[in-house]
């Protein structure tokens, strides 16, 4: 499956990634050749073999339902590029 | 007095030069340090301050983004009153290099890229805090491929690690491998007697066989994940870069553990590692996957893969040729698990919290967060955040993420059908000696290829070790990879252990920097 012009901006723009026009194509050629070759999968048979997500066999553990951690507001804040008034500020997103 | 633990019943041998000078102090494996120490003939201090001036005189090979002299001597001068008082932990007073992906309290920690550039940690993360709390002595933190996205250490925002060693006759650069190639380069060029590395794919076991030492990455959830920067986070697994099998197994004893700040950590006991190496490989059968012969093979990797399953013989082990019938597939699947990942756990740098903001003028958020992104992230980074973005999206992610989901099963379970025969196996590190810089930047796929023989057991979450077993016809280190069952980290040090000694491996780089 290869990606066209339109694709690679589309999943630049879900990534929240500002490509510049010029930089598409040499982008698209890229992802094609890699997609190219990871297109091998498909003649792999995995017939009814279930995805794996966890390598090693491991139990979700239990913890006491009680808080441990908390009011670390200035160490939130530390390396925020902009705070004010105790929150993280960011450009306005209300009209 | 002296209650710190000696070593006099380990079975390595103990270092011939009782009294170093204190010029050589830098050439001393990790294990002659604690010797060393013990028995006073040199101080932590005396130690330390030799490194930092290592460290100083070895700028040139840009291994360290940065240096921390004056903690590390504050690190020796508790060591050395640890000492003193018999109160000594097992890394007391070691010189250690941190890999720039561990968050280090009140030190920047920015995984070579330039969107952390500036961040500085307001904690600890769990296995630098064990290394510290064990009296390791942090030199600094150490370059590597931005986000550990790399096999050369070439996509770092802070430049290029130069390695240490050089082609016969030549004075080209090399790369020392990567993601891990600043700690492979401090290891190697002895600025330091161990370091931290992190491995999703090889990132410990390639660097290590580029520059001539050893390096293990432990089984997936042995080392927490708390507090290193993720990259893959069903992949990544923390472990150690070191001269010597015995080092590594020292320094692992001091990172493993259970941690429950990590969800996907193990509740399993960690082994007294290094007490317990022998080298003898009497009753073990050591696995030879025939599919990692590959065509065009570099015959020195081929020779020396031969070699390595004589010694094991030798060393009493029984060799059985064993099939893993999808490795041809594990670097295709790799490159789909990793990068949808990444672009996941990447999303979390949008310049709100911490770390770089762009913010265009009169710009929306969504502005800030594109042009933040697209200022912040190297090419490469950025490359694999565009692959994870596709193979996760609506229409792609059954065809592409689902699937390489299901053929890293098949390669799972290409593993557990293997050790109905065997109890370890043994196969080349990389199919390579170290290349040249900038050799393989203009194509990621023979890039990615480095990591051929590495990637298939970090996706099945597996043991692997790298330990240092001859030179090829240049005169560049080649390396042997022991693999094992998952938790058997001691199978796998003692293996790799028995190779060590009969390799006697002693070559050392020519300072040129």
């Amino acid at each position: 499956m290869a990606v066209d012009h339109d694709m690679v901006a589309r999943v630049a723009g879900l990534a929240r990634l500002k490509l510049a026009p010029a930089d598409v194509a040499p982008l698209m050629d890229e992802l094609n050749k890699i997609l190219g070759w990871i297109d091998q999968l498909q003649a792999v048979d995995t017939g009814n073999t279930q995805p794996m997500n966890a390598v090693i066999p491991n139990t979700r553990p239990w913890r006491e339902d009680a808080v441990t951690d908390g009011g670390i507001q200035e160490d939130a804040l530390a390396n925020a590029p902009d705070a004010a008034h105790g929150f993280f500020a960011v450009p306005k997103v209300i009209e | 007095m002296r209650q710190m633990p000696r070593t006099a019943s380990s079975p390595y041998p103990k270092s011939s030069n009782r009294r170093p000078q204190l010029n050589n102090l830098t050439d001393l494996t990790l294990a002659a340090m604690r010797e060393g120490l013990a028995a006073r003939d040199f101080t932590a201090r005396e130690l330390v301050g030799a490194h930092i001036a290592a460290v100083e005189a070895a700028r040139p090979l840009n291994a360290f983004i940065v240096e921390t002299p004056e903690i590390a001597l504050a690190a020796a001068d508790a060591a050395d009153a640890a000492l003193a008082r018999g109160t000594a932990g097992l890394l007391a007073g070691i010189p250690l290099g941190i890999k720039d992906l561990f968050c280090t309290k009140g030190v920047q920690t920015t995984a070579a890229s330039a969107i952390l550039k500036g961040f500085t940690p307001r904690y600890e993360s769990t296995v630098t805090r064990k290394l510290f709390d064990a009296g390791g002595a942090m030199l600094g933190k150490l370059n590597l491929d931005e986000f550990a996205m790399g096999s050369s250490n070439e996509t770092s925002a802070f430049g290029p690690v130069i390695s240490p060693w050089r082609a016969n006759a030549s004075d080209a650069p090399l790369v020392p491998g990567g993601s891990s190639g600043g700690s492979s380069a401090a290891v190697a060029a002895r600025l330091c007697a161990a370091a931290t590395g992190t491995d999703t794919g090889g990132s410990i076991r390639q660097p290590a066989a580029f520059t001539g030492i050893a390096g293990i990455k432990p089984t997936y959830g042995r080392c927490s994940r708390w507090g290193i920067i993720a990259f893959a986070s069903s992949l990544d697994q923390a472990g150690v870069l070191a001269r010597t099998v015995t080092d590594c197994a020292l320094m692992l004893e001091a990172m493993a553990g259970y941690d429950p700040k990590d969800s996907t950590s193990l509740n399993a006991p960690v082994p007294a590692y290094a007490k317990a190496l022998d080298g003898s490989l009497k009753g073990k059968r050591i696995g030879i996957p025939r599919e990692y012969r590959m065509d065009g093979m570099d015959s020195a990797v081929d020779a020396l893969w031969q070699q390595g399953i004589a010694w094991a013989r030798d060393a009493g082990a029984e060799i059985v040729d064993v099939s893993l019938p999808h490795t041809g597939e594990a670097l295709p699947t790799y490159y789909i698990v990793a990068p949808a990942e990444a672009s996941s756990n990447l999303a979390r740098y949008d310049g709100v919290r911490y770390g770089l903001r762009v913010a265009p003028d009169g710009g929306t958020l969504n502005d800030m967060y594109e042009a933040t992104r697209a200022a912040g992230f190297g090419h490469e980074v950025k490359r694999r955040i565009m692959i994870g973005t596709y193979v996760l999206s609506a229409g792609y992610y059954d065809a592409y993420y689902l699937k390489a989901q299901k053929v890293r099963a098949l390669i799972a379970q290409d593993f557990e059908r293997a050790w109905e025969r065997c109890d370890l196996l043994l196969t080349p590190t990389a199919p390579t000696a170290a290349f040249g810089l900038g050799a393989k930047l203009a194509d990621p796929i023979a890039m990615y290829l480095n990591d051929v023989f590495t990637v298939p057991a970090s996706l099945a979450g597996l043991p692997a070790m790298s330990v240092p077993a001859g030179l090829d016809a240049e005169g560049l280190p080649l390396g042997l990879q022991i693999i094992g069952k998952p938790l058997d980290e001691q199978g796998v040090l003692n293996a790799s252990y028995a190779l060590e000694r009969a390799a006697a491996f002693a070559s050392a780089p020519t300072r040129w920097w």
